[in-house]
């Protein structure tokens, strides 16, 4: 176990090394001169080359990725272009929002996807499984923006129950009737995926754990429904927590377009302001940052279903 | 987005590898695509939608570009304009019709473009084995490691907008699970029997991954793709309704639903209209996908 944990743990080095090599690449493939971006335009050549050699973008690109790593890795993501401010400071704020907002669409999802997977495998080829696969297939080909749209259009615009926009005061920052009401459209929105996701695993799940040998022996030897159900669960949850884990990390990458349609202030939204200032830093700092959080959480999730199923590591 | 899943769903498929050309074996697949209702009934649509965007030209009853400020946000059932207008009076139908070709032309060009190129270095990286798979798939695993949309906005936002950027940026995300695939099955075929008697029989590389790869693996692969181009058509549209993907006053859904956003107060029914679109299509695409894949799986 011990073996596994370290090889896995050292297999996610190189893996966030290269990770941040993209991004670093990032700001070398956007077009124009990054220099150009923060003088104004009728800056003598001179002091053009100064600022390019005290940023340290005459140095050969290697050399330049290890500095920015260096900055990096001490919690400095560089200064915003458009605001002056240093990235960091916008981002932490963003990101306690979007994970507010993510961990919220992945309890609906998982909460909801299991039910739903669940009882779809548990009566297998009944018209509830066919209603289950049915919603299944519409939650993954549904675009999440456009859902945002229709919810807000139902909920907001024709009834008039809930907010459309934003994360009420200061963000996301309170269990208050009013926080709470104003996570409840896109929470929603952004857990459509996953509750597909998550239910199209558990039915798979519990067909196969319904098909194993010591299933018929539980019920042969006279177990109730709730019994054997018990026991589907405890070999359903590792996967199901597993593919949860990983849509939490989804979301916080993908929530962007859903972010979009509800003016939430995460980091969805910082990505909307950073692309149309074509604020590259902002950019980079912030897929930088959830990229990592990804890496660590796919790194979190196999350890975790190792210690759950021991199994996991022996193969 | 669902790519993740439409990995696991690709994943599923490639555990084994189609028989060679057994006889009757496409006459197998087109019966068994024949009973399927839902399949059937989604690629009519497809077909249907791929009709009308293809003679947009002709169907269409006015300008995608002319619009007038007298006739803006009309409701849907408007005379001469049957589902109604956008926020610059630009007739809808016209516009869903056009916008459907580059809707359509951002979704499924990536997923061809990555097929092509991802079938070829899986297709390598499984035949070849040692060093040279390693050296790709562990490629692959870093673009593993961004989530799918993050990656598709953090390359577009860099590249800026424009249809070939937003192209571009698609690809990149879709090459590396069809890689994946490709490998998969490719590796599955390469130790079997069939192949361990070519190559006893004298077959050079070459002649191997030609007569016996390719046709064994490019089903899978093809299944595998089909079922990208519904993720494929969410994201794009959703590139251009960030603004990165195609650029006004071009007609294209993903714009379309950005551009009348904020007319969800006054006509709610006309600015869903996109929307659906890209919805329908990912849809059948999605099932269009299932189908073919149940149809060609022979254990079944």
């Amino acid at each position: 176990m011990i073996a596994y944990i370290l090889r896995r743990v050292l297999y996610a080095v190189p893996i966030a090394l290269s990770v941040s090599l993209v991004c670093f690449m990032l700001v070398h493939i956007a077009p124009g001169d990054p220099i150009a971006a923060i003088v104004p335009p009728n800056t003598p050549p001179e002091v053009v080359a100064h600022i390019r050699q005290e940023y340290g973008l005459d140095r050969p690109l290697p050399v330049q990725f290890g500095m920015w790593l260096g900055q990096v890795m001490q919690g400095n993501l560089g200064t915003s272009i458009a605001t002056g401010r240093p990235v960091w400071s916008d981002l932490s704020v963003a990101i306690h929002n979007t994970l507010v907002l993510a961990l919220a669409a992945s309890l609906i999802g998982f909460l909801f996807g299991c039910l739903l997977g669940g009882v779809a495998g548990a009566f297998r080829g009944s018209w509830i499984d066919r209603g289950s696969a049915g919603v299944a297939a519409v939650g993954i080909s549904i675009p999440n923006y456009w859902l945002g749209m229709g919810l807000v259009i139902v909920f907001s615009v024709m009834l008039n129950w809930l907010p459309a926009m934003g994360a009420g005061a200061d963000g996301a920052t309170g269990w208050d009737r009013d926080h709470l009401l104003h996570i409840i459209l896109p929470a929603v929105t952004l857990s459509i995926i996953p509750m597909g996701i998550t239910a199209r695993t558990v039915r798979g799940m519990v067909i196969e754990v319904l098909g194993q040998d010591f299933i018929t022996l539980l019920r042969g030897k006279g177990m109730r429904r709730f019994g054997v159900f018990w026991h589907v669960a405890k070999n359903t949850a590792p996967n199901a927590l597993a593919v949860m884990g990983l849509q939490l990390g989804y979301l916080m990458g993908g929530s962007i377009l859903v972010e979009t349609v509800f003016s939430w202030p995460g980091t969805g939204l910082l990505l909307n302001n950073a692309i149309f200032q074509r604020d590259i830093p902002v950019l980079q700092g912030t897929i930088l940052v959830l990229s990592m959080f990804f890496v660590t959480l796919n790194l979190l999730v196999d350890l975790a279903q190792a210690l759950l199923d021991p199994r996991v590591s022996r193969r | 987005m669902s790519q993740n899943s439409a990995v696991e769903a690709g994943l599923a498929v490639v555990t084994r590898a189609e028989p060679a050309a057994v006889p009757g074996y496409w006459a197998g697949v087109q019966r068994r695509l024949w009973r399927d209702k839902t399949t059937m009934l989604c690629g009519t649509i497809l077909l249907a939608m791929a009709l009308a965007i293809a003679f947009a030209g002709a169907i269409a009853p006015h300008d995608p570009y002319h619009g007038s400020i007298l006739h803006r946000l009309k409701p849907i059932g408007t005379p001469h304009f049957p589902l109604g207008t956008d926020e610059l009076g630009r007739d809808m139908l016209t516009r869903l019709l056009y916008g459907g070709r580059l809707s359509w032309f951002l979704g499924i060009t990536p997923v061809a473009v990555a097929t092509v190129i991802g079938a070829s270095l899986g297709v390598t990286a499984g035949f070849a084995g040692g060093m040279l798979n390693t050296a790709i798939m562990r490629m692959t695993d870093v673009f593993y490691a961004f989530p799918s949309v993050l990656l598709a906005v953090a390359i577009s936002g860099a590249l800026g907008a424009g249809v070939f950027n937003a192209i571009l940026s698609l690809t990149i995300v879709f090459i590396p699970p069809v890689i994946r695939v490709a490998e998969s099955v490719t590796t599955g075929v390469r130790n079997l029997d069939y192949v361990e008697s070519a190559r006893a029989s004298g077959a050079g590389t070459g002649r191997i991954v030609y007569v016996q790869v390719l046709p064994n693996v490019l089903g899978p692969i093809f299944v595998y793709s089909t079922s990208l181009v519904g993720v494929s058509m969410i994201v794009a549209a959703g590139l251009s309704f960030l603004g990165l993907g195609t650029t006004p006053p071009l007609a294209e859904w993903g714009l379309m639903l950005n551009t009348l956003r904020p007319a969800i107060y006054l006509q709610p029914m006309v600015t869903v209209l996109p929307g659906f679109c890209i919805f329908l299509t990912s849809f059948c695409f999605n099932m269009v996908s299932d189908g073919l894949r149940a149809a060609m799986d022979v254990r079944r």
